[in-house]
């Protein structure tokens, strides 16, 4: 297995696009070095991308902010501006795994590990975030919703890197907010995991929502009809049952060891309008 | 493939090795430093018990590869003591018997001081939260737990309790 650790996004795409054989990305390696453990893959090459200065940063560019895809949750709880603007965000990112993990595992990895039950992923879906995608033929913004096509499963081409996350400007009066059920307080993966991340104008009627669901479906989903149910209301008892009704609607989960397939999509709802009260606070207090 | 040749500084001295990119750095630690402190339980991240800091940061061993550590500056169990003198927590660990059969334990160390590092004061559920990477499967934590915050108040001069009954 030969190891790489360019400085440059150029030389990282380059070694990726020329690799004979299987090459893997590495940014905390918190999944990639479990999977080579247990032999569920046995790369070639791994290309380290934490000494490509985009990939570690988290820069303010007029209100949104890019965050490298190799940023560790660590470091996105300790840059205070982007906790307090974004609390649902790094709540989310912080839920994956221990202090030791949180030391290491970054977003970029989160999303590209290709897991349903991503925490990070229904809270950037629901921000709005757009992933920074580098790779042979130049750089694309995808919308974090179509980078993860099914479980392991990417729309990246050959070559191609998750660089950075961007956080659009965030309207006055918006509050995002991120849950998931685990069956203890710590160290889980999601059963369900929901995103939201919603607006509100000088009246508190809700302008604009979105809504993210982790764990249910093959892939995390961005769930208009849910969105839909809280938008042009005040997020009252009414919106709010819509808004379960919308996101259970939505559900296709499998029956696993960590909850029946009927058990999912209850709790999917009850997360949900969790959620959307602690983003309608954070909104109005925004 | 030529072994790798890495340059880093454990415990305040340089310190070179050769690895191969498979070996983590609890394999080097362990195996070719004899820096047997460090231990090994799970080898997948659930543990803590291989836990050690890279640049200040609190990291699990055996999710790290030696080769990523070209250049780092790693802290372990070994440099926690000052010759014969042991860290406050070490000390307190005995007082409080916050260990059985010691497999965790360094782990529990080398996490606690991190935290004491950030949080000379944490509250209880901080500690618990902090260490909730850091598994035992003898102590029921409790015991851990006192001994963490029994270590943070000495450590910010206040005059601890006497542990358990007077006498």
């Amino acid at each position: 297995m030969r190891y790489e650790a360019p400085h440059t996004l150029d030389q990282a795409v380059a070694l990726l696009a020329g690799a004979q054989g299987e090459a893997r990305v590495l940014a905390g390696g918190t999944d990639l070095l479990v999977q080579m453990k247990t032999e569920i893959i046995a790369p070639d090459l791994l290309v380290d991308i934490k000494h490509i200065a985009e990939l570690r940063e988290i820069k303010e560019e007029s209100g949104a902010f890019r965050i490298g895809a190799a940023v560790t949750g660590a470091e996105l709880k300790e840059n205070a501006k982007l906790k307090s603007m974004w609390p649902g965000l790094v709540e989310a990112a912080n839920l994956i795994g221990s202090t030791q993990i949180q030391g290491r595992a970054s977003m970029g990895g989160n999303l590209c590990n290709g897991s349903p039950a991503a925490d990070s992923v229904p809270a950037l879906i629901a921000a709005g975030a757009k992933a920074s995608v580098v790779g042979p033929g130049g750089r694309r913004e995808v919308p974090v919703e179509d980078v993860m096509i099914g479980p392991r499963r990417l729309s990246l081409a050959k070559g191609e890197i998750v660089a950075s996350f961007l956080l659009p400007a965030k309207p006055a009066r918006t509050g995002d907010a991120y849950l998931r059920f685990i069956p203890r307080t710590e160290m889980d993966i999601a059963v369900v995991g929901c995103g939201i991340c919603l607006t509100l104008d000088g009246s508190g009627t809700c302008t604009s929502a979105r809504v993210a669901l982790g764990a249910v479906a093959p892939r995390p989903l961005l769930v208009a009809p849910a969105a839909a149910a809280l938008v042009g209301s005040k997020i009252d008892e009414a919106a709010l049952a819509k808004l379960e009704k919308a996101a259970r609607a939505a559900c296709q989960p499998i029956d696993d060891k960590r909850g029946t397939r009927e058990y999912r999509i209850e709790v999917a709802g009850v997360i949900a309008r969790r959620a959307a009260l602690i983003a309608l606070e954070r909104a109005r207090q925004a | 493939m030529a072994k790798h040749h890495i340059e880093t500084t454990i415990n305040g001295d340089p310190v070179e090795f050769l690895c191969e990119t498979e070996d983590t750095l609890l394999d080097v630690l362990r195996d070719g430093l004899g820096l047997t402190g460090t231990k090994e339980g799970c080898a997948t991240g659930d543990c803590g018990a291989c836990s050690v800091t890279v640049n200040g940061r609190l990291v699990c061993s055996c999710l790290v590869l030696a080769v990523e550590s070209r250049g780092a500056r790693i802290e372990t169990i070994e440099g926690m003591a000052r010759g014969e003198e042991l860290h406050p927590l070490q000390r307190k660990f005995l007082e409080h018997a916050a260990l059985q059969c010691g497999i965790c334990t360094p782990g529990f160390l080398v996490a606690a001081k991190s935290l004491l590092e950030r949080k000379p004061n944490p509250t209880e559920t901080e500690v618990r939260y902090w260490l909730a990477g850091n598994l035992c499967r003898c102590t029921g934590y409790d015991k851990i737990v006192r001994a963490v915050l029994d270590a943070a108040a000495e450590m910010r001069g206040i005059q601890p309790k006497t542990a358990g009954a007077s006498h």
